[in-house]
This record gives structure tokens, sequence and C-alpha cells, in this order.
């Protein structure tokens, strides 16, 4: 077997599944985060419980898919991380924030508690809409023109609605009573402007790269990819539904929310891979050429093979202990 | 005129500024950790509730403390590529996979299982819980391990090949157990429980002399004793030797931190000057003859390199001079004050602030003495590597990026007004934590008589 081949390519999956699972989780706990001003103090408290056990685990996703592009793609990383210097830097004042806002909230004090809150949800929202920034930059082949630009701009808007909904999702599955209507409420008004987000996107991205578009609308290539945007939509049809349907939403079916986003994540990042494979940067470097010795990678996969199984073993675990709806945290 | 700086110097800062703000908070974790790990164990086996009072108290903190550790190291995995993308172009086949164990076996781990010893104490068993506290314990050690054979490797760098400019590595073993990582561990992992010891005993000396002490409170104080009078000693044996490595490869280094500028035998030690590098002397220099030579070669008439040796490739002398007497004097200080305290507070259990008035005010002001030595330890550690970056191989001009110094001074100012906002966040919080009356007070024995009293009535 070629490792040489083979070591590069597990590496960018392995890759892609770390940011993919990252979207997905830290982006409920963002969402949530960007929720928070709307909410009463008390049910701030629950909000931030709802969150509280995993929210730390959740950001640590990002750090192995960073990782993985600076230990598999090297070339790649530096790449990368110059060109999109000032939107990574704010995302991670951002990150900084929000996560040490979350513990100061219930520990300095009444009196600081609001600002605490507010910079907790600012600190959220200053992190995704970085996170939109450099998706859309990175898709665009990190070219900084103004097409590129606008488009960047675009997705910026786009994966904050995709994070709100991701937490109005998660607060169906985790809280009850006055909170959940709530939730519900906040579902419905973001659910629109997501779609149409994702609608442009999925407009914009073809015309914004050719090499996106040929990849695409080329035959046979289209018609083998149609079920990829017809499982989408259905899974948007069902967001709407569970939303707007009260049966389900009262009989504790609400956690079909949260699934129908997994899967359209799960889908937008197929296509996303498709869009990009084989290169890592779009136009400039293939995974084989950016990829580091192999030597090196096959010591980094024997670990990645032993502890990745560990980790989702333990952070399902970790799930189901704090399974069921969510009650003021407390440390004892 | 505007002023044009450097980005090199400013990428350089901006490093300095992040790594800087980052290590205060895993040295205290690392630490406190296994101290809970501690408290509990000692709850679960007394059954005495001011241990589980103690380690409620703490955990509190060590959660704030493990938030701001961990943002500040999300911050510190995108530096390289932010500001060092030659080095992970040059040396990513050696960093590259470090960093990743460092990820996989640490980072989930600690992470993960915060949440359980946080949040999940009335969600699973004692036993759960215990080794949930256990393996971040763990965690936190397994995170300095891969960081510090990292950096370790970049001071004395072995088991490489170099092709093209490019390192690759021969032997994985030989990378991660470098000949100065052994006494790199364990100094900085001796480094973090002595931080948290001063950490935990200044805060309680200082709840004792508000008078919202309870009896936990000189609990946690006499571990800190404890734990300062032998790792303190221990830390300067460790030090000694550490320094006796660092001679063997890196003489620049040791040169820079002894102000010895010419090459002699029986080299004197110079306690205090001010080393002057345009005229190559420290002026006002206190000297001890040949003590220098004697510590370092163990022989009053051994032969030291001087600065003169290493023209062009020798670090900046004063920043190191000086950071090595800070990490010193304070390693000194805390034997004396481990010792001194260990002496009153075992000696007869005497648990009064009256009586103890000058041990609280001296245990109080060494509150953050950890963090003091351990940053100019790090100082003297990494800019007396320079100006190479891996150490005689790779300089650190030859990695950075090329970011305007527009750009770098901008998000320098921002991260540094940030820091600076967190840093004093944190030391208020913690004295505001530290005035709330402390929960053991209902043990002490007024308290449990009116106790007993009230459900004596209730009950009957
Ligand atoms: C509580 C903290 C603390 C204390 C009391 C001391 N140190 Fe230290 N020292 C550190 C914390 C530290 C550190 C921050 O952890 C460093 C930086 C890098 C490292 O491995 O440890 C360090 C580095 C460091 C180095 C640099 C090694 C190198 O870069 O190659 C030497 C020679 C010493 N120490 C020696 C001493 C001596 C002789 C001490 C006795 C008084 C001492 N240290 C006390
Ligand atoms: C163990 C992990 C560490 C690694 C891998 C690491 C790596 C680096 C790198 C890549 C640089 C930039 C190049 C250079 O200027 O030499 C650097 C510089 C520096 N680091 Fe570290 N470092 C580590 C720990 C620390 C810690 C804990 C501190 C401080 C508390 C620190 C303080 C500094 C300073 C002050 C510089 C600037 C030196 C100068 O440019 O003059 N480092 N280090
Ligand atoms: C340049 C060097 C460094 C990088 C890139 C780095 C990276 C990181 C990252 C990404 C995290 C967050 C992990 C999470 O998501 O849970 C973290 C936390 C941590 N780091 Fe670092 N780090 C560096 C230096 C150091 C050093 C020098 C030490 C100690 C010797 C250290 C010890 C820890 C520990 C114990 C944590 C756990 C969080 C905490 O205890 O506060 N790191 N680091």
């Amino acid at each position: 077997m070629d490792l040489g081949y083979w070591l590069p390519l597990f590496f960018a999956g392995a890759m892609g599944l770390a940011l993919l699972i990252y979207v997905i989780l830290d982006g409920y706990d963002l969402g949530i985060g960007m929720l928070l001003p709307f909410a009463s103090d008390d049910e701030k408290d629950v909000m931030v419980a709802a969150i509280g056990p995993f929210w730390d685990a959740n950001e640590t996703w990002i750090v192995l898919g960073v990782g993985i592009l600076l230990i598999a793609f090297p070339q790649a990383h530096s790449i990368v991380l110059t060109s999109l210097y000032l939107p990574v830097t704010l995302m991670l004042m951002g990150l900084i924030l929000r996560g040490v806002a979350f513990d100061f909230r219930v520990k300095a004090g009444d009196k600081h508690k609001a600002k605490w809150n507010r910079l907790f949800a600012f600190g959220s929202l200053v992190a995704s809409l970085c996170q939109g920034w450099m998706l859309g930059a990175f898709v665009t082949g990190l070219t900084g023109d103004a097409t590129s630009t606008l488009f960047a701009a675009l997705i910026a808007l786009a994966l904050p609605a995709l994070y709100i909904m991701l937490g109005a999702a998660w607060l169906l599955i985790k809280t009850e009573g006055e909170l959940f209507n709530k939730a519900v409420r906040w579902g419905r008004m973001a659910v629109l402007p997501m779609g149409g987000f994702l609608l442009l996107i999925s407009i914009a991205t073809p015309l914004v790269s050719s090499a996106i578009a040929d990849k695409w609308f080329t035959l046979p290539n289209a018609i083998g990819l149609m079920p990829i945007p017809i499982a989408t939509a259905l899974a948007y049809a069902g967001l709407i539904w569970v939303f707007n349907s009260k049966q389900i939403l009262h009989n504790g079916y609400g956690w079909l929310a949260f699934v129908a986003l997994m899967v359209m994540c799960v889908l937008a990042s197929i296509g996303l891979a498709y869009s990009l494979f084989p290169d890592i940067v779009l136009g400039r470097i293939s995974i084989w050429e950016a990829a580091s010795a192999t030597e090196s990678l096959l010591f980094t996969f024997w670990g990645a093979i032993i502890a990745l199984p560990m980790i989702l073993a333990y952070t399902i675990f970790i799930y189901r202990v704090f399974r069921g709806k969510a009650m003021h945290l407390s440390y004892e | 005129m505007p002023v044009e700086f450097d980005p090199f110097l400013l990428a350089r800062l901006q490093f300095a500024a992040n790594i800087s703000f980052h290590i205060l908070f895993p040295t205290i974790t690392i630490g406190l950790c296994w101290v809970l790990f501690y408290f509990r164990l000692r709850y679960t086996f007394s059954g005495d509730k001011a241990w589980e009072y103690a380690y409620f108290f703490w955990v509190k903190i060590f959660a704030l403390s493990f938030a701001l550790g961990v943002v500040s190291g999300i911050t510190m995995s995108f530096q390289f590529g932010t500001n060092w993308p030659g080095f992970m172009e040059r040396a990513g086949n050696i960093a590259g996979p470090l960093l990743g164990y460092e990820v996989l076996t640490a980072f989930f781990l600690e992470a993960s299982f915060l949440g359980i010893m946080l949040f999940g104490k009335d969600r699973v068993s004692n036993r759960t819980h215990l080794i949930a506290t256990a393996l971040v314990a763990v965690g936190t050690s397994f995170s300095a391990f891969w960081i510090l054979s990292l950096n370790s490797w970049m001071q004395t760098p072995t088991g490489y090949r170099i092709e093209d400019g490019v390192f690759f590595v021969e032997s994985w073993w030989e990378v991660i157990f470098n000949p100065s990582f052994p006494y790199r561990f364990a100094h900085m992992f001796t480094a973090s429980l002595l931080t948290a010891a001063f950490l935990i005993m200044g805060i309680s000396a200082w709840r004792a002399m508000r008078g919202v002490d309870g009896p936990a409170t000189w609990k946690v104080m006499r571990t800190g004793a404890l734990m300062a009078a032998v790792l303190a000693p221990l830390q300067v044996f460790i030090g000694d030797l550490h320094g006796l490595n660092t001679l063997e490869h890196q003489p620049a280094k040791i040169a820079a931190m002894e102000g010895i500028w010419e090459t002699e035998k029986g080299a004197p030690l110079t306690l205090f000057g001010f080393p002057d590098e345009e005229e190559k002397t420290t002026h006002m220099a206190i000297k001890v003859p040949k003590l220098a030579s004697f510590i370092l070669t163990h022989e009053w008439d051994g032969e030291v390199l001087g600065l003169n040796e290493f023209e062009g490739e020798a670090p900046p002398v004063a920043p190191v001079f000086w950071a090595f007497r800070v990490m010193v004097g304070i390693g000194m200080l805390m034997v004396l004050v481990g010792w001194w305290s260990a002496w009153r507070l075992f000696r007869n259990r005497d648990e009064n602030r009256d009586t103890q008035t000058w041990l609280l005010r001296a245990l109080s002001v060494m509150t953050f003495s950890g963090w003091v030595a351990v940053l100019a330890g790090w100082y003297v550690t990494e800019i007396g590597r320079q100006p190479w970056i891996v150490d005689g191989l790779l300089r650190t001009s030859e990695v950075v990026a090329d970011h305007s110094s527009a750009t770098v001074a901008g998000t320098l100012f921002g991260y540094v007004l940030l820091y600076l906002f967190l840093l004093v966040s944190y030391i208020a919080t913690l004295r505001y934590m530290a005035t709330k009356p402390a929960r053991s007070l209902t043990l002490t024995p007024q308290q449990r008589a009116m106790n007993d009293a009230e459900t004596a009535e209730g009950g009957a």
C-alpha cells in the first residue's frame, strides 16, 4: 500500500471530520451565546447550564482541526493562517471573551453579572462572524479580490444564522416551560433567514469559483450529485416542520430539529469536500503537495487510531451522564 | 513622524505576550488539579466535611483558571501559523506530531472530564467523580509533557536529520526524550506544584486575616505549607541540575545568565550588577570569587566559557541575567517561607490569626510569587536561546511571517488590552471569592453545637 498516498488522504478526512464536529457542537453553544440577550435573567442561567459541561470539549474540536492542518499539512497551514491573520485574530479574541465570560459571570459577584453576560453574547457573535468569514475566504481560494470578499461577507452572516438554529434546537432538547417556548419562537424566526442564506450561498459558490462550477455542472457528475441538494432541501423542510408542529414539539420529539440540522451540516460538508478535493487550498496546493513527511504522518497516525475512538467513547459517556433537561448549574 | 516598528520584533513581542499570558494558568492548573485530587481523597477516606468544603471552594478557582488557560491556549495553537509560518514549514515534521499527541492524549481528556469534575457530582458515583478528577489531573500533566518535549527539543535538538533545510525525524525516542527534557519537565512540574502551594496558602492566609476562615481554610494552608517545605528545596536542587545540563548544551545561555564576558578559569559569581553589552562588562558588580566555576563545574578552578566565544550568536545579556536573578531569588525565598510556615503551622496547630499575624501577612504577599518565578524562568530559557529558534540550527529571523507592522502592532495592542482586562478581572474575582465566609465555619464547635440543638428541637 502506498502510504504517501493514503496517509494525507486519511488526515484530510480526519480534519474535515473534526471541523464538521466542531461546527455542530460548538455551533450550538455559540448559538446559545448569541441568543442570551433575548432571555430573562433566570433563563440565562438555564441556558448556560445547558452548555456548561460541554463547551470546553466542544471547543477542543477546532484545536484538533487546526492541529491536523498543522501536523499533516504544514505548508497549507502557513498559507491559510497567514492569509486569514485578521479574522483568525478577531475570532480568537471572541472565543476568549466567550470562554472566560462563562466562568466569570457566576463567580465575579452579582453586580458584574450583566457585564459578563453581554461579553458572553458579544464574544459568541464575533467568533461566529469571523468563522463564517474564514470559511468564505477559504472556499474562494484565499484570493482576497472583490468578489471573494463579498462572498466571505455573505458566509460571515450565514454561519451565525446556522449557529442560532443549532442553539435553538439544542434548547428544545435541554429545556422546558417558558424557555422552551421561547426557543421555538427563536427557531421559527431564524429558520427562514438561514434558508435564504443557504440558497444564496449555493448559487454564489459556483459563480465565484469556476473550478467549483465545473465540478458540479458537468455531466454526468451533475446527475450523480443531485441527491445532495435534494436531501438538503428535504432536511430543511423537515426542520421547518418540526418547529411548527405542536404535536412533535410537545411530545418530546424536539430533538428531531437538531437531527435535521446535523444532516444538513453533514451534507454541506460532503459538498464542500467534493468541491475542494484534491486541493487543500483551492487552486493552489493539493493535499499531497502540502503533506508532511510520511514517517511523521505515520507516527501521528498510530496515535490518532488509538486516541480518536477513545475520545469519541468518552464524549458519548459525558453526553450520557448529562442527558436530560438542564438545571441550574452548581459545583456542589 | 510615524514610528516604523520592526515587524519581526513585533511578531516576537506578540508571541511572547500570548505565551506569557497562557503559561500563567496552566502553571496553576497543573499543580492545583493534583491538590484537588488530594482533597477529594482525604474526604473519601476520612469523611471529614472540611476536606469536601475545601474541594468545593478550590474547584471554583480551578475552573476559572482552567477556562483562562483553555482560551489562551487556543490562541497559542494558531500563533505558530500566524506568526512563525516558517517554523512549521521547516520543523513541522517534528513539531507537528508532538503537538498532535498533546491534542489527542491531553486536551480532550481534560476538557471532557472537566465537565464531570465540575458539575457531575450528583450524577455519577463518588468513585467515578474521583476518577474524573484524576483524569483531568493526568490530562494537564500530559499537556505539559508534550509541549515541554517540543520546547526542549527546540533547546537541545537530537534525533533529526536535515534535507534542503527541512527537518526529518531519525528517532522519535531521541526527539521526545531529548537531553534537556527530563530536567525541564521535572523543573516545570515542580514549579506548578509550588505555584499552586503558594496560591492556596496565600488566599487562605488572606481569608484568615479577614476573619472569614473556617477549619478547612487552615487545613488547606497546612497542605500548602507541607508542599512548599518539601518542594521548594527540591526545586532549587532540580534547578541546579537543569543549569548544569544547560551548560553542557547551551553554554552561551549560561554565559548570559551569569554575565560572564570572557572565558576564564576560576570565574567569580556575580550576585548583582548591570550588564552593559556595548562595553562588554557588568557595572557595579558584586562578585564572589571562583564561585561560578565551582557551581557550574564543581571545581574551584574550572573553566567557564564567556560571551566572547559566541560573537553574533549570543543572546541579549541583561534580560537573561536579570530574569535569572528574579527566579533564583524567589526560589530561595520560597524555601525560607516554606520552612517557616511548616514550622509555625504544624508545631501546635495554632489556628489563630492574632498569634500568626506575621506569617499570614508574608503568605498573602507571596500569593502570586510562583507566577513571577515561572515567567522569569521562561524568559531565561527563551530569550537565552536567541538568536536561534531551534538551537544552533534555525534562526528565528528566518521563520517570521511578513505581515505589515501596522497589522501586527494593531493586533498586539488588542491582545495586550484584552489580557490586562482579564488579568485584573481574574485577580479581582479571586479576591471577591475569598471574602465570602468559609462554609466550613459551620464545622466549628460552636456552630456545630447550635446545629445539633436545632436538629434536636426539630426532630424531637
Ligand atoms: C516556581 C517556579 C521556579 C522556581 C522557584 C525556580 N525555577 Fe528555574 N525555572 C522555572 C521555574 C522556577 C520554569 C519557569 O519552570 C523554567 C523555565 C523553563 C523550564 O523548564 O523551567 C525555569 C528555568 C530554569 C533554568 C533555565 C534552563 C534552560 O533554559 O536551559 C535554570 C538554569 C533554572 N531554572 C534554575 C533554577 C534554580 C537554580 C532555582 C533555584 C533557586 C530555580 N530555577 C527556581
Ligand atoms: C513549551 C512551549 C513553548 C514553545 C514551543 C515556545 C516556542 C517559542 C517560539 C516559537 C518563539 C518564537 C521565536 C523566538 O523568538 O525565539 C518563542 C519565543 C519566546 N517565548 Fe517561547 N515557547 C514556549 C514556552 C514559553 C513560555 C511558557 C514563555 C513565557 C512565560 C515563553 C516566552 C517566550 C519569549 C519571551 C519569547 C521571545 C524571545 C525573544 O524573541 O527574544 N515561551 N518561544
Ligand atoms: C506554544 C506553546 C503552546 C501551545 C500551542 C499550547 C496550546 C494549548 C491549547 C490549544 C490549549 C487548550 C486545550 C483545550 O482546548 O482544552 C492549552 C491548554 C493547556 N496548556 Fe498549553 N500551549 C502551549 C504552551 C503550554 C505550556 C508551556 C504548558 C505547560 C507547561 C502548557 C500546558 C497547558 C495545560 C495544562 C492546558 C490545559 C488548560 C489549563 O490547564 O489551563 N501549555 N494549551
